[in-house]
């Protein structure tokens, strides 16, 4: 399928005509089989659904094209293995090794549906034989990740066929680098790793600011535990990443590039490595790119496992082999960053939203969106949530909508509690709030933020004081020790709250905890230190009564917190099986034959094992 | 010794001896030796014209350096948040127990050396367990230790080879 011949591409006329020559060799009656190997999928065994799907193509023995692909993340991964079968868009879910020949003996060969693998609607359990039916994909835009799922992404020529580097091929034979700025500005941009800063306003002080050489980065850390968009975006379309460099250096003036890829993602390394490559054999990177007089490099570092070098500055100095520690930021990196030189740092996401804004216009983009948050942002919805996977919907869009119509609500029939937002620097958002709006302005006004995108679900079993002690702990091992009041207000801070969950909570806790928070917001160095409490503060703010609970009644409402709450065993429920007495290490569980059981409080160690081993629920948690 | 040397030496072409590198540098070496040797980052130093402790404060500050030799096996569990609320402290405690091994140790017999990370991407199947790159998802503290006990299977001298 690979039509070029490694051709340095030296005019844009040149790329044109190895679209076009690419567009005409695909023959319409052409089947493909699209396999997801995004990490959901992928950690279920999907590339080997994909060899198998390759090895029945190369066997097949009939006269139409047929192609299977590996492709990146399409969404719904816990569906996962996903299949998608072209022509007809079929959408086969759960699938396992012994379906393919069955899928591709009816399906790509005949062209009948295999109805047991097919997506089955929630409330009708009507099966749904395409994408677009999909509840889950209804309600989404796709902008970010519009070629996600389409394209192979170790395949620079699928980019090229989908347009893939005419964006760059516009703004080198067409525009400014004003105009290129001009055109981020109209869509109103802002930056997805976090803070929403507008991106063209960076851009400019950027280009504005003395010294050379100036430089371009990517910020690949995705550091936010729960959160793999922009893991998704590497690897399933690596290329869009590259050319929305490609674009902010031109119109930066710089040729020097950097991507800074999480040492947890290996394969996107790989993916990015391959793609720069690619890119660079058809002269799209490296000198004089397709016959302008620009030119820039990229190369590509690996984290070390530090969640801080996620912040410009930290990250600035990791690419300097230094540790990563932040500095202040009285002088700005666009002023002085990466070896003391002007520099650029926008979030992976940013920068894949930059060849669709000039391809399709700023207008286009700042029709999406709310007044001050314009278009699409992508959210990894996971935890207590049916549907869990990768959305992209357009900003304004409620949480209730992005929770219940996309996320099909919480599993097991459990009550909605909280959902949690911008990572570690983010806050919990109760049910009273899930019809507010996603955009920046809207999450922050409710004590969290948008973050990077991570959306986390939680149901009536967590308990939100350990919910703010796991972020407490994640902070306080992560600070990097640099400035006083994150090293050690973290670690007072996490004091306090191991002791509320302990059921040795003070009265004065929270107010303790409310007076260290407002001191590091106001004192600490970067943001991580300033922004460390949020998660004990949101959870104060709408959480009150657990923490109270803990301190004054001893008890834990979630009934999570271990010697917060009893086990008791219910009589109507028990049916004397004995296997809680079988299994109790401490011999307190006490009964007899059609004898409901009862579990001696005094001896019970509150291990659980009862209640993990009871097959009729009738060890309860009080 | 000096065959040690030339791996330097090649790791420190292979960034045009760039000080700007020694992180990139310093994983290279990793990957060579599965951990940072003290000699090695002894020459390492010299080549680059740094002192040692520069060296240190960059293999101290970064979880992922190892200036121990790790165990056969590389078993990572994910304790980010998704991981975490879907029960990785279960998991991890009973890694612990079983194997008497805390997260960031090797277990006595260098079977594997047990990593704790904050989320690895996947979490829409967690939680989620890594073994030498393997990933395992929906893992419960039953199914883990199985694939763990399954390590020690098939394998007839775990303390020999010390790589991964
Ligand atoms: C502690 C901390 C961690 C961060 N981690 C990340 C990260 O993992 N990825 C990211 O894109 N931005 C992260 N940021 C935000 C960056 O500092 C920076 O604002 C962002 O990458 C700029 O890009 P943008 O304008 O395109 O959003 C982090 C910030 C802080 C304070
Ligand atoms: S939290 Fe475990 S994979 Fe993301």
């Amino acid at each position: 399928m690979t039509l070029l011949s490694n051709k340095r591409l030296s005019s844009i006329a040149e790329l044109d005509a190895q679209r076009k020559e690419l567009l005409s060799s695909r023959a319409p009656s052409t089947k493909s089989v699209y396999v997801c190997t995004g990490p959901g999928c992928a950690a279920k065994g999907s590339p080997k659904l994909y060899e198998l799907f390759r090895e029945a193509v190369s066997q097949a023995n009939v006269d139409v094209e047929i192609r299977a692909k590996a492709v990146g993340c399409h969404g719904l991964c816990e569906y996962g293995p996903i299949v998608i079968i072209e022509p007809g868009d079929i959408f086969y879910q759960r699938v396992e090794e012994p379906d393919v020949a069955e899928i591709f003996r009816e399906t790509v060969l005949g062209g009948r549906l295999v109805d047991r693998l097919l997506y089955e609607h929630p409330a009708t359990g009507e099966k749904l034989d395409t994408v677009d039916k999909i509840p889950f994909y209804q309600v989404q835009q796709r902008v970010a990740l519009a070629y996600n799922g389409l394209i192979d992404p170790t395949e620079i020529t699928d980019y090229i066929t989908e347009g893939g580097y005419s964006a760059l091929a516009k703004v080198l034979s067409s525009m400014t680098a004003e105009e290129v700025v001009s055109e981020v500005e109209a869509a109103g941009l802002r930056g997805r790793g976090g803070g929403g800063f507008p991106t063209a306003r960076k851009w400019r002080s950027c280009r504005e600011a003395e010294g050379s050489p100036k430089y371009v980065i990517c910020n690949g850390d995705e550091g936010d535990p729960g959160a793999f968009m922009d893991r998704a975006i590497m690897e399933g379309n690596p290329h869009s990443v590259i050319e929305g460099m490609l674009i902010g250096a031109y119109a930066i003036g710089s040729s020097d590039g950097y991507i800074y890829v999480r040492n947890e993602y290996p394969l996107s390394v790989e993916r990015l490595k391959l793609a720069i490559e690619q890119a660079k054999e058809l002269g799209l990177i490296g000198e004089n790119i397709l016959g302008s007089s620009f030119s820039f490099d990229i190369r590509i570092n690996r984290g070390g496992g530090a969640f801080v070098c996620g912040e410009s500055t930290a990250l600035m100095a990791s690419l300097e082999g230094r540790p990563g520690e932040p500095r202040a930021k009285y002088v700005h990196t666009v002023e002085s960053g990466l070896w003391e030189k002007p520099t650029n740092l926008n979030n992976v996401e940013t920068w894949t939203n930059v060849p669709a804004i000039i391809n399709r216009g700023g207008e286009w983009f700042a029709g999406i969106g709310t007044e001050k948050s314009k278009g699409t942002k992508v959210f990894s919805l996971v935890g207590k949530v049916v549907n869990t996977g990768l959305v992209e919907v357009p900003m304004g869009i409620t949480l209730r909508q992005i929770i219940d119509e996309i996320g099909g609500g919480i599993p097991d029939g459990k009550r909605f509690k909280a959902v949690q937002t911008g990572g570690p620097s983010g806050g919990c958002i109760p049910a009273e709030h899930l019809d507010a709006r996603v955009d920046f302005d809207e999450l922050t006004k409710l004590g969290s933020m948008m973050g990077s995108g991570g959306m986390i679900v939680m149901d009536e079993d967590t308990c939100m004081v350990r919910v703010a002690k796991y972020f407490t702990d994640f902070l306080q091992k992560e600070s990097c020790g640099k400035c006083t009041p994150c090293r050690e207000g973290l670690a007072q801070m996490l004091y306090i709250l191991d002791r509320i969950t302990d059921g040795e909570g003070q009265v004065g806790d929270v107010e303790r905890l409310e007076g260290l928070a407002e001191l590091m917001e106001g004192t600490a160095l970067c943001a991580l230190g300033k922004t460390a409490a949020n998660p004990v503060i949101s959870t104060i703010r709408y959480f009150r009564d657990e923490y109270d609970a803990h301190i004054k009644e001893k008890h834990c409402p979630a009934k999570e917190c271990r010697g917060l709450f009893r086990y008791e065993i219910d009589a109507d429920a028990c049916k004397s099986c004995g296997i809680c007495l079988q299994n109790c290490p401490a011999e307190a569980i006490t009964g007899e034959k059609k004898v409901p059981y009862v579990i001696d409080q005094e001896k019970c160690t509150l291990c659980g094992t009862c209640w993990e081993k009871c097959p009729f629920a009738a060890v309860l948690k009080v | 010794m000096a065959q040690d040397d030339k791996i330097i030496e090649q790791i420190v072409d292979r960034y045009d001896a760039d000080v700007g590198m020694l992180i990139p540098m310093m994983q290279d070496l990793q990957a060579e030796c599965g951990y940072l040797p003290l000699e090695q980052l002894h020459s390492l130093a010299k080549q680059l014209s740094l002192p040692l402790s520069r060296l240190y404060a960059v293999a101290t500050f970064y979880a992922s350096f190892h200036l121990a030799p790790k165990g056969a096996h590389e078993v990572t569990l994910c304790v980010g948040t998704v991981c975490y609320l879907k029960g990785a402290p279960k998991i991890s405690e009973a890694i612990s127990r079983e194997f008497h091994v805390e997260t960031g140790g090797t277990t006595r017999d260098r079977l594997f050396t047990f990593q704790a990370v904050n989320c690895v991407g996947a979490c829409a199947v967690a939680p989620v367990m890594i073994v030498d790159g393997k990933y395992y998802n929906g893992v419960t503290p039953a199914s883990a230790l199985e694939v763990l006990y399954g390590l020690g299977k098939n394998e007839t001298s775990v303390e020999k080879d010390g790589e991964t």
